[in-house]
């Protein structure tokens, strides 16, 4: 917590306070889609409701799942996959905080859709974030840990619409598979790095709900579709301005 | 602690009364509760008053019991919030979907209307 943003103090019991608008303290190499813009849960998605879970045991490892939390916390963006970003906000990951993310659009692809989260809850042995307007998934995710016999199981657990109809048709695609084998890698970087040889990630995929909201369909104003586009197609512009005013030329 | 979920019909709704704790843990006797609720009820009150404490799963297994109730054509309610659970209702835009009332007959009539 900052002391500029005493509105966002956590409660005692690890919730974060309600925030109309959204702002950050991280700072992004690219593009803040987010402040100024709402969270967006499971309840104002647009397509199917999914609960997935991913899970690791982390045979051979003695350790606690308060331990791992904690250290996952602290270096949660180094779990992630290369190919996507995590701009932590200044206090790290706390109730309240927002932190940007820079993710792939599709595989490997160099073009970055720009968006965040906000941390709607954490203590000791789990935290969970959510998503703002504008992301591709509206949604939540919580991340755990917790003993099941002599083992320690870390675990994500995200419930999820997509957030319109473009990114719905995407998970139609591909998209679904892809989004899982994000967290399944990010698992397993984490169960390697507290040393598991050979994390084996557990994926559950339940389809709660398989209508659509229709009621939903005009996020797609919001749709990172569009916005990354039109970002892509404007960065020449971009480059070109700042190459004017002196500043530096983006990576 | 655990959760105890008490199922008392009302004329056209039906009030769960949830003791304890709701975590990623309460799902049998939330879910159990609620399969007790015959078909035609049309509404379905949440009694919060005796609530100690809901954590993110908790929350959780909210979504999955409105998209329950949505599916059999009924309205979800609650009563008995705290203000610190009305604020993570509001923090999880639960408050949209879930309509918040002061007390049982306020949510009564309400569903009722």
């Amino acid at each position: 917590m900052t002391a500029t943003q005493p509105d966002r103090k956590p409660t005692t019991d690890g919730w974060a306070r309600p925030v109309d608008k959204l702002t950050t303290t991280a700072t992004t190499r690219s593009v803040d889609t987010v402040t100024g813009r709402r969270v967006a849960g499971p309840v104002q998605g647009f397509g199917q409701l999914w609960q997935k879970t991913f899970a690791v045991r982390l045979e051979g490892v003695d350790t606690d799942p308060e331990t791992v939390v904690a250290y996952w916390k602290e270096r949660f963006p180094t779990f992630w996959p290369k190919t996507a970003r995590f701009y932590a906000p200044l206090s790290g990951i706390q109730p309240g905080e927002v932190a940007l993310l820079d993710l792939p659009t599709v595989g490997s692809a160099p073009v970055k859709m720009s968006t965040g989260v906000l941390v709607i809850y954490a203590d000791r042995e789990s935290f969970t974030f959510m998503t703002p307007e504008g992301h591709a998934l509206s949604a939540w995710i919580t991340f755990s840990a917790f003993r099941d016999g002599d083992v320690t199981v870390v675990q994500a657990q995200a419930l999820e619409r997509t957030s319109d109809p473009l990114i719905e048709l995407g998970y139609l695609v591909g998209f679904n598979r892809e989004n899982d084998r994000f967290w399944e890698a990010t698992l397993a970087n984490l169960a390697a790095s507290l040393g598991v040889a050979s994390p084996a990630v557990e994926t559950r995929r339940l389809c709660v709900d398989r209508r659509r909201q229709w009621k939903y369909v005009r996020n797609v104003r919001y749709s990172p579709v569009i916005s990354t586009t039109v970002s892509t197609v404007t960065a020449p512009v971009r480059w070109a301005r700042r190459r004017r005013a002196g500043g530096r030329a983006p990576e | 602690m655990t959760t105890t979920v008490d199922v008392a019909p009302a004329g056209s709704a039906t009030i769960l009364r949830i003791h304890g704790d709701i975590t990623g843990a309460s799902e049998a006797p939330l879910m159990d509760a609620y399969a007790a609720i015959p078909a035609s009820v049309r509404s379905v009150v949440l009694d919060f008053g005796d609530l100690e404490y809901m954590n993110s799963g908790g929350i959780g297994l909210l979504v999955t019991l409105l998209v329950r109730a949505q599916r059999a054509g009924q309205r979800l309610l609650a009563i008995g919030l705290s203000e610190h659970y009305r604020e993570i209702l509001a923090l999880t835009r639960l408050d949209e979907a879930i309509g918040i009332h002061d007390d049982e007959g306020a949510a009564l009539a309400a569903a009722s209307a």
